[in-house]
């Protein structure tokens, strides 16, 4: 196969910068390197709007002179570059501190087994053919009466080769693809536009949702936006709409990750082994999911990942740590540099009208706007948009208002989640329903 | 001539290594734009960056970047084409234009000439190499020292992370009619952090500062303490704060760093991209009062080393101060060159790309409200019961709907006229056309940011500035948990 001779050159690229940090005097060093091809169409208003081809190479290089660690990227693989990338880095290293808990990543962790996880569906998609899709996936929202005009739509293909090694030993590379459709469009009524989009991406193109689906919904959810009242600042029970909900599980991520716990940056210090949320919640990773987006064999660091139990019956049973965030908290690395790989929150048995019922009269978001959490005290006030429900049935859209609280107490009385499970990201989930927030309005 | 000198360095930097000729970017730009097209140019950048952290009182982290490559961008009526690649090399480019090209054939378009004037413009900044400014050991060493010196401010200091970053890049554009155009660009950028504890409550005040310049900008002056004091500063501020009120109610906004409203409420709405494909709430507004006449806004790329100026955009248009907004008309969108030929208008200078790998688009410079009249202790003193935002961590708009949100990371109360008890976790939520009718004061202390601004867009992020006096707005929403 072609890719995988194309890996095998990687391979050597990534075994010479090895090497080349060894030949310059480093104790210790690892090299990554990626390759990107892809191609990128939008259309809007039934013509083109762009065509981009891509193609983006990058080599990094992080080399340890005893405990002092130093890095350095190019994105020119010449052997010549590659010896000027470790030599900078290299040269980094003579000033940085002596740090006892940097290094590399205890030899037994590595990852030794490489399953097939069904990555790499290649799209041999041409751009005229790209073109016509994205107008048919445009034109199926536009079809709709109260449709007033549109941002496009876009059909993405990318393929990238990825290679990790270490002066251990390890050295692997692998091949992803990445596809998705998307259309964004608007609507008009009383002289008030309202914008709303809706997207596909899986790493095989049949996994795809149709085209004209992905238009239909883009026009949908804009319609149901339309005429969008204010509300009077209250107090309300809020159903995050799984699109939204991964957000909070994002939240809780970076307040368990080694980097932000060893720094006290966190609202959940001290925090294994007891209640974050209710007894009925369950997260869990599943890195090995076939054909998913966050799927992965190893970490950023080579080691080995492993399905996770985070949060069961509603109890913290893990920190998310690299080698060099456990070393510095006296733990163990959990396989997490560089994040979570497919993280799942089990739904309940209520599926989306089911929710609504449950809530009977609230706030349902479907948007968010702003940053406003704080990750060191968990207050969080975000600007949100959706629709106002009373009796579990949706009233009216309404927009420009805030919901806060502060995280911990949120997670704490979440009362349900649903079924309807959004794929599309590394957090699957449904919606979640919580028991009372502060909307601030008029 | 200083641009030619800029243009020659540039020259020296990006072609002589990689063997390419002037003469083969004009035979690339021959076949790009034959034809069909309307425009077409060719971007070749390299960009040197660097960064320093220091955690725990130690120099954790170094980095070295290099990243370099060319654009290559045909434009045909409203139709783009782009590629690009890692390597600067003929045959690499040829390829590329093959592939852009493709764009023609998806119709074609009346030929319209384009007027570009880049012949006199002035040098904003010093062709400067951060990364040499100082010896590494002395990069170091001031890190230490900082770090030092900040941990003395406050018993109450847990934690101090201090980073430093320095970029210089390259820039060469072939235009189409043969010109070429070049910039040497630095950079640098400093932050301090801190997070701070009292009887287990914990709290992180953080603040920066940056310029085109290199790293003796953050040793003049003692600016590094300076940004360290305000950090602690923020940190303490917020220990003693209690949640904020929830509602609508009159809003004081601080000067300088707070025009983050400004950039985000008016700013996005007003880029040419969005106006010409009419989804902006102030799409075919221009001459219409869109705001208070006490408001008068400009994008100006032409301060001197500013954080969001360039000598030239990214499409070698010389920048430019644009008025946006005058006694309250809106005055002008922000352009490129690409938007401003399909609205019939000469660009702006505010065609700006992330990088090579990026087609250029209508972005912001340096965005801010000029003085009023008004003294900031008078705005204060109207106010009966509201809300004195004073510093912002960040924010983000819906350019259709007007939508903007942003957090305040300094917020206080304002009762009977003055400024009492310090809150937290307010954010504040308006609609962007509506707020600007709303501002009732505007004050004499104009004051522009210190130099730590990216704007995303399009997944794109460029470094741009803002700015504004210290300003009242009648009613606006609040977010707080205080219902």
């Amino acid at each position: 196969m072609q890719t995988q001779e194309e890996i095998k050159q990687l391979e050597a690229i990534i075994q010479e910068t090895l090497d080349e940090a060894k030949k310059q005097g480093a104790s210790s060093a690892t090299a990554g390197l990626s390759v990107d091809t892809g191609l990128s169409v939008n259309v809007r208003l039934g013509d083109v709007d762009t065509i981009e081809h891509h193609t983006a190479q990058g080599l990094g290089v992080t080399v340890y002179f005893g405990q002092k660690k130093a890095s350095a990227s190019s994105t020119n693989l010449s052997a010549k570059s590659i010896k000027e990338t470790v030599s900078a880095a290299c040269s980094i290293a003579r000033y940085t501190s002596e740090d006892k808990y940097a290094g590399l990543p205890d030899a037994d962790r590595l990852a030794t087994e490489f399953k097939d996880l069904d990555l790499y569906h290649p799209w041999q998609l041409e751009a005229d053919s790209a073109v016509e899709l994205a107008v048919q996936c445009e034109d199926s929202a536009r079809e709709f009466d109260e449709i007033s005009n549109s941002e496009g739509a876009s059909v993405d293909t990318f393929s990238g080769l990825h290679v990790f090694g270490n002066s251990l030993g390890f050295l692997h590379g692998y091949a992803t693809t990445r596809h998705s459709i998307s259309c964004s469009v608007l609507g008009e009524r009383d002289g008030n536009m309202e914008r709303d989009y809706w997207y596909s991406v899986a790493r095989n193109q049949q996994d795809l949702e149709d085209v004209a689906q992905i238009g239909k919904k883009a026009a949908e959810r804009t319609i149901k936006r339309l005429g969008a009242r204010h509300l009077s600042t209250r107090k309300a029970p809020v159903l995050y709409s799984a699109e939204v909900a991964g957000g909070l599980i994002g939240s809780l991520l970076g307040a368990i990750s080694g980097s932000s716990l060893y720094r006290k940056s966190s609202f959940l210090l001290d925090s294994l082994e007891t209640q974050l949320f209710p007894e009925f919640i369950q997260i869990y990773e599943q890195p090995h999911l076939l054909g998913a987006l966050g799927s992965a064999m190893y970490d950023a660091e080579g080691i080995a990942t492993q399905a996770h139990d985070i949060i069961k019956d509603g109890v913290l049973k893990t920190y998310l740590l690299s080698t060099y965030t456990a070393r510095k908290l006296q733990m163990q690395s959990t396989g997490h540099a560089g994040g979570v790989h497919n993280l799942c929150v089990q739904s309940g048995e209520q599926d989306f009208t089911q929710l609504l019922q449950t809530m009977n009269t609230g706030l349902l978001v479907t948007e968010l706007m702003g940053q406003g959490v704080n990750p060191v005290t968990g207050d969080y006030s975000r600007g949100a948009s959706g629709f106002w429900v009373e009796n579990g049935i949706i009233q009216y859209p309404v927009e420009e208002i805030t919901i806060a609280g502060n995280l911990k107490d949120m997670f704490q009385h979440i009362v349900a989640v649903g079924n309807d499970i959004d794929t599309r990201g590394n957090v699957r989930m449904g919606s979640v329903l919580i028991e009372e927030m502060a909307i601030a309005g008029e | 001539m200083l641009e030619n000198t800029r243009l020659q360095q540039a020259k020296q930097a990006l072609l002589v290594p990689t063997g390419l000729q002037e003469s083969d970017i004009h035979r690339v730009m021959d076949q790009l734009v034959s034809g069909a097209m309307d425009d077409g140019d060719i971007y070749i950048q390299s960009s040197h960056f660097e960064s320093w952290v220091l955690e725990d009182g130690i120099i954790k982290e170094g980095s070295h970047s290099i990243e370099q490559g060319a654009g290559v961008r045909a434009v045909s009526g409203e139709k783009t084409g782009f590629a690009y690649s890692d390597k600067i090399e003929l045959e690499v480019l040829l390829a590329a234009t093959k592939n852009v090209r493709a764009i023609a054939r998806q119709g074609q378009s009346e030929k319209i000439a384009i007027a570009s004037n880049t012949s006199h413009y002035p040098q904003l900044y010093d062709p400067l190499n951060p990364l040499k400014s100082l010896k590494d050991q002395e990069k170091v060493d001031f890190l230490r020292r900082t770090d030092v010196l900040t941990r003395q401010l406050d018993t109450r200091i847990e934690q101090v992370i201090i980073s430093m970053v320095g970029v210089q890049e390259h820039i060469l554009i072939a235009n189409i009619g043969g010109s070429l155009a070049g910039d040497v660009r630095p950079l640098v950028r400093m932050n301090v952090s801190v997070i701070v504890e009292e009887n287990g409550e914990r709290e992180q005040g953080s603040m920066g500062g940056g310029v085109r310049s290199d790293y003796s900008y953050f040793l003049d002056e003692d600016k590094a303490m300076s940004y360290a004091k305000e950090a602690v500063r923020l940190a303490l501020v917020n220990l003693d704060a209690i949640p904020a009120p929830a509602g609508t109610m009159p809003v004081v906004l601080g000067s300088g760093w707070p025009g983050i409203l400004l950039h985000e409420a008016i700013g996005h709405g007003l880029e040419g991209d969005f106006n010409r494909k009419g989804t902006s709430a102030f799409s075919d507004r221009i001459g219409d009062k869109v705001a208070s006449s006490l408001c008068t806004i400009v994008d100006n790329g032409t301060l001197e080393g500013r954080r969001g100026s360039l000598s030239i955009d990214d499409e070698g248009t010389p920048t430019q101060c644009t008025t946006l907004i005058e006694n309250g008309i809106l005055k002008s969108y922000m352009q490129d060159k690409l938007n401003a030929r399909l609205m019939g208008v000469q660009s702006t200078g505010n065609g700006r790309r992330e990088s090579y790998a990026h087609t250029p688009m209508p972005r912001m410079t340096n965005t801010y409200m000029l003085a009023g009249e008004s003294d900031p202790e008078e705005i204060i003193a109207s106010v009966k019961n509201g809300l004195y935002a004073k510093n912002f961590s960040g924010g983000q708009v819906d350019i259709t709907s007007g939508k903007f949100v942003f957090s305040a990371s300094e917020a206080y109360l304002i009762e009977n006229g003055k400024i009492t008890q310090a809150v937290k976790g307010a954010t504040l939520i308006g609609n962007g056309p509506e707020v600007m009718t709303q501002i009732s004061m505007v004050g004499n202390d104009l004051e522009l940011d210190s130099g730590v601004g990216t704007c995303g867009k399009e997944g794109q992020s460029v470094p741009v500035g803002v700015g504004q006096p210290t300003l009242k707005i009648d009613s606006l929403t609040v977010g707080g948990t205080q219902v």
